[in-house]
C-alpha cells in the first residue's frame, strides 16, 4: 500500500498550500470585516452616464480591455481603508 | 484615489452559459437512454458504440465536465469580474479556456463511444485527451489567478475561495490519477496495480464529488443566492468557516468508496471517520444558504429562480447527510453496488447541480442581454416538472437498492441462498428501473422546456457584450516597492503566486522522485500463486474494459457470507498485483465476476456458455438484461499490438519473463487456438483469432489463480 505515501504526500502539500493561503489570508486583513463583504456584493457600481462616449452599456464589438481612464475627480464609493 | 472606467466581458459568460445548456440537453439525453438501456436490452441497438458499456460513462463524463463544467466556468467568469470590479485578466486566455474545453468535451464522447477509456469511473479518458485537460486547465487557472491579481477590491470574496480551491484541487487530483504508460496513440496502462489503483481512483473519484460538483458550486450558492434574493448571506463569518473547514476535511474521505474492499481496514476507518466529520461543514453551509433568505420567502413565492435555489440547496443537505450515512460500514454493507448509491449521487446531481445551474442560467441570461425573461409561468413548469422527477428518480432507486441487497442477503432456515440465482434480483427491479425512466424523462422536459424559455428570451434582448463600470483603483503598495526588494521578499507580497509557484515546484519534484520507485517495487506479489496474465488474457483484460464490463459487473467479492456463499472465496489485495487498471466496479448491475473461471467454484460456466452468452445472453436466460456482444465473433484480436503491450506492462513492474514480449504472439496463438479447439468439441466453429476468445480467455482466468494454493511447506 505504499501508494498511501504518495496520497498522503498529495494531500499534505494541498493541506499546506491552503494553510499558507488561510494564514494570509488571516494575516492580511481578509476576516477582519466579517459584515460588509457580504453587503458590498450585492451592489454594482455601473459607469455613470454623464460621460456621453464612454458611458452607459455597449452592445458593438470591442475588445479593448480595461481603458483605466482616469475619470471624475470626486471619488464615489470610496473603498474602506483596511 | 482615483476612480477608473473599465467594462466586463460578458462574451465568455454567454458562452459557456450556452454550452451548459447545449451539453446539458446532451449528457440528460444519454443518461435517458441508458435508463431505458439497462432494463429494455434492445434500446442497446446491437451496436457496439450504442451499447451501455460504452454509453454510460458517456453521459457520466457529459454530465460531469460539459454540463456542470461549462455552468461552473459561466458562474467564474460572470461573479469573478463583478466581485473583484475588474476584467478579465485576458480574453485570447478566455478564448483557448472555452474552445480547448468544448473541443475536450467533443474527443471525449468520440472517443468514449469508439471504446478508447482507460476504466476508471469519471477519469475514462485516455491519455492525449488527459493532457489536454491539463494544459486547458492551466489557461484557466492562469486567467483566474490573474484576474484576481489585477482585483480593485482588497477583499476576495468567500465565493472566489471556493473557485480557488476548485481549481488548485481538481489539477492536483487528475494529475495524480491520470499517470499512465502508454502503450499506444489512444491505449496507456494506468500506473497504479490493483488496490493501490482502487484507491488512487476513489480519492479522486470522492474529490471529484467534492471539489468539481460541490466547491464551486458552493461558490455559485454564495453569490446568486444573496444576489437574486437581495439579501446579503446569512453569516458571511459562517461562510469562512464552512469553507476552511470543507476544504480541510474532504480531502482524506475516498476509501469509504471501498468499504468491505479488500483495501486495509485502517484506511477505510479513515474514510468513514472523515466522511462523518464532514456533516458539520456541509450543513453549516446549506443551513447559511437556506437562511439567507430569512424575510424573504415572499420572494421565493413569486421568484421560479429562487424555487429552484432552495429546493437546489436543500437537495445538497440531503445528499451530504445522506454521504456520512453510506459511509457507516453496517450501512455500507447494504448500500454498495446495489442502486442506492445511484439514487442518492443523482439527489446531488439533478437537486443541487441542476437545479442551481438552470436557476443561475434563469437570471442570467435576461442580464447579459438586458431584457427580462420569456416566461416566468414556463420556469416554474419546469421548476415543478424537475423537482417531480427528481422524485421519481431517487425513490424508486433506493427501494430498488434495498430490495435487491436484502435479497441478495436472504438465506432460508436451512442455510442455503433464498435466491441463488442472481437474475431473481434482478427481475425484481424492473418496475423500479421502469418507473427511474419516467422520473428521468420529466427531467429531459424541463430541460427543453428551459432551452424553449431562454431562446425566446435571448430573441427578444439585445446582447451587452461590453458591460460598462467603474470602481475606485485599488491602492497597491507591492508594485512601488518591488524594485529594492530581494526576489523572495518579492514573491511573499504576492501570496497567490507564491501559493502558486510553491505547489507547481512540490508536485514536480513529488512526482519525478517519488512515484516510480515506490510504486514499482510495492507490485511485488504477496500470494505466490497469483501470476501475471497470459497475452491472450491481456488482451481480453483490454477488451473487458473497452466494452465497459465494469460498469455493471465487480470484481470484489466482499466477506460477507452470502457473498463467499454466492461467488466463492472472497477477494484478497495480493491477487490485483497485477490489474492496471483495477476492475473492482461500483455496481451489480449483473453478478460479480471476480471468481468467474474457478472451475470447481459455484459460478463456472464452461467456454461454450461463454460464447453463447456474449452472442446472445436472452437466448441463454430469457430475462437476462445484459446487451448482446455479436460483434466479438466477428472482429479480430489486435495481436500486433501485444509485445508493446507486453513491454508497457514489464515497464510497469509486472514480472514477465526476459525478451518475453518476442514469443508472446506465439503463446497467444497457442492459447486462442486451443479456446477455438473447445469450443468446437462443443459444435461452436470460429476462428480462433476473434476478440471473443481472448474475453473467454480472461473471463475464465478470473479468480483461478488463488484456487490453486501453493502447497504449504
Amino acid at each position: 500500500m505504499s501508494v498511501v505515501i504518495i496520497l498522503v504526500f498529495a494531500a499534505i502539500v494541498m493541506a499546506g498550500a491552503f494553510l499558507v493561503a488561510f494564514i494570509w489570508s488571516v494575516k492580511s486583513g481578509q476576516y477582519e470585516d466579517t459584515y460588509t463583504p457580504s453587503v458590498r456584493m450585492l451592489f454594482e457600481d455601473p459607469a455613470l452616464k454623464e460621460d456621453p462616449k464612454d458611458g452607459g452599456q455597449k452592445t458593438e464589438k470591442e475588445s479593448s480591455r480595461d481603458q483605466a481612464s482616469v475619470a471624475k475627480p470626486e471619488p464615489r464609493n470610496p473603498q474602506p481603508k483596511s | 484615489m482615483e476612480l477608473q472606467k473599465f467594462s466586463y466581458d460578458n462574451r465568455m459568460t454567454r458562452n459557456f452559459a450556452i454550452a451548459t445548456m447545449v451539453w446539458g440537453v446532451v449528457g440528460l439525453v444519454a443518461g435517458l437512454l441508458i435508463a431505458f438501456q439497462i432494463f429494455i436490452p434492445s434500446m442497446n441497438f446491437g451496436l457496439e458504440f450504442t451499447t451501455f458499456g460504452r454509453t454510460r460513462p458517456v453521459h457520466t463524463n457529459a454530465v460531469i465536465f460539459a454540463f456542470v463544467g461549462n455552468a461552473i466556468f459561466t458562474a467564474v467568469y460572470y461573479s469573478l469580474q463583478r466581485l473583484l470590479k475588474t476584467r478579465i485578466y485576458s480574453d485570447l486566455l478566455s478564448k483557448i479556456h472555452f474552445w480547448g474545453w468544448q473541443s475536450i468535451i467533443v474527443a471525449a464522447a468520440v472517443t468514449l463511444l469508439a471504446g478508447f477509456t482507460t476504466g476508471k469511473e469519471y477519469a475514462e479518458l485516455e491519455w492525449p485527451i488527459d493532457i489536454a485537460i491539463t494544459v486547458v486547465w492551466v489557461v484557466f487557472g492562469w486567467n483566474m489567478f490573474g484576474t484576481i491579481l489585477q482585483r480593485r477590491t482588497s477583499h476576495i470574496y468567500v465565493s472566489i475561495w471556493f473557485y480557488i480551491a476548485t481549481w488548485v484541487t481538481v489539477a492536483v487530483l487528475h494529475i495524480f490519477n491520470s499517470l499512465a504508460v502508454p502503450v499506444s496513440f489512444l491505449k496507456s496502462y494506468t500506473l497504479y496495480a490493483g488496490v493501490q489503483d482502487a484507491l488512487v481512483q476513489w480519492w479522486y473519484g470522492h474529490n471529484a464529488v467534492a471539489f468539481f460538483l460541490t466547491t464551486p458550486f458552493l461558490g455559485m450558492m454564495y453569490y446568486f443566492v444573496p444576489k437574486v434574493s437581495g439579501r446579503p448571506v446569512y453569516s458571511y463569518k459562517l461562510s469562512i468557516v464552512h469553507f476552511w473547514s470543507l476544504i480541510f476535511l474532504y480531502i482524506r474521505a475516498g476509501p469509504l468508496h471501498l468499504l468491505y474492499s479488500s483495501l486495509p481496514d485502517c484506511l477505510q476507518a479513515l474514510g468513514t471517520t472523515f466522511s462523518v466529520m464532514l456533516i458539520a461543514p456541509s450543513w453549516g453551509g446549506m443551513i447559511n444558504g437556506l437562511l439567507t433568505l430569512r424575510g424573504a420567502w415572499d420572494k421565493v413565492r413569486k421568484e421560479p429562480v429562487l424555487k429552484m435555489f432552495v429546493v437546489g440547496v436543500t437537495a445538497y443537505g440531503m445528499s451530504t447527510f445522506e454521504g456520512p450515512l453510506l459511509s457507516f460500514k453496517s450501512v455500507n454493507a447494504i448500500s454498495h453496488f446495489t442502486d442506492w448509491t445511484i439514487g442518492h449521487v443523482h439527489i446531488g446531481a439533478l437537486g443541487w447541480n441542476g437545479l442551481l445551474t438552470f436557476g443561475m442560467i434563469y437570471w442570467l441570461i435576461p442580464r447579459l442581454y438586458n431584457t427580462t425573461l420569456y416566461s416566468t409561468k414556463l420556469a416554474n413548469v419546469h421548476f415543478w416538472i424537475a423537482t417531480l422527477g427528481i422524485v421519481f428518480y431517487a425513490v424508486p432507486l433506493y427501494i430498488g437498492g434495498i430490495t435487491q441487497a436484502l435479497m441478495w442477503k436472504q438465506f432460508t432456515p436451512d442455510g442455503f441462498l433464498m435466491y441463488p440465482n442472481f437474475l431473481e434480483t434482478v427481475s425484481q427491479l424492473i418496475p423500479m428501473y421502469a418507473i427511474r425512466a419516467f422520473g428521468g424523462t420529466l427531467y429531459v422536459i424541463g430541460m427543453l422546456i428551459l432551452i424553449y424559455n431562454i431562446v425566446k428570451t435571448i430573441q427578444a434582448g439585445s446582447f451587452v457584450a461590453e458591460e460598462a463600470a467603474q470602481a475606485p483603483a485599488l491602492e497597491s503598495e507591492s508594485e512601488s516597492k518591488t524594485q529594492s526588494e530581494s526576489w523572495h521578499r518579492f514573491l511573499e507580497r504576492k501570496p497567490i503566486r507564491f501559493l502558486i509557484f510553491a505547489t507547481i515546484a512540490i508536485l514536480i519534484g513529488g512526482i519525478v522522485e517519488v512515484i516510480p520507485t515506490y510504486l514499482i517495487k510495492s507490485n511485488i506479489p504477496t500470494i505466490t500463486s497469483v501470476k501475471p496474465y497470459t497475452p491472450l488474457e491481456l488482451q481480453g483484460r483490454d477488451i473487458y474494459v473497452k466494452e465497459g464490463c465494469y460498469n455493471c459487473h465487480s470484481q470484489m467479492v466482499r466477506p460477507f457470507r452470502s457473498e463467499t456463499e454466492r461467488y466463492g472465496e472472497y477477494s484478497k489485495a495480493g491477487e490485483s498485483v497485477y490489474d492496471h487498471p483495477f476492475q473492482f466496479g461500483s455496481k451489480r448491475t449483473g453478478p460479480d465476476l471476480a471468481r468467474e473461471g474457478v472451475k470447481t467454484g459455484k459460478i463456472y460456466k464452461p467456454n461454450s456458455w461463454h460464447y453463447n452468452h456474449f452472442i446472445d445472453p436472452q437466448k441463454m436466460n430469457e430475462a437476462s438484461i445484459m446487451p448482446k456482444y455479436p460483434w466479438l465473433a466477428k472482429k479480430e484480436i489486435d495481436i500486433k499490438s501485444t509485445p508493446g503491450k507486453i513491454r508497457a506492462m514489464k515497464l510497469l513492474g509486472v514480472p514477465y519473463p526476459d525478451n518475453y514480449e518476442l514469443k508472446a504472439i506465439d503463446d497467444l496463438k497457442a492459447q486462442a487456438d486451443s479456446i477455438a479447439k473447445d469450443l468446437a468439441v462443443a459444435g461452436i466453429q470460429t476462428d480462433s483469432n476473434r476478440e471473443i476468445i481472448a474475453l473467454i480467455a480472461y473471463v475464465q482466468r478470473l479468480g483461478v489463480d488463488i484456487s490453486n494454493k501453493p502447497v504449504k511447506k
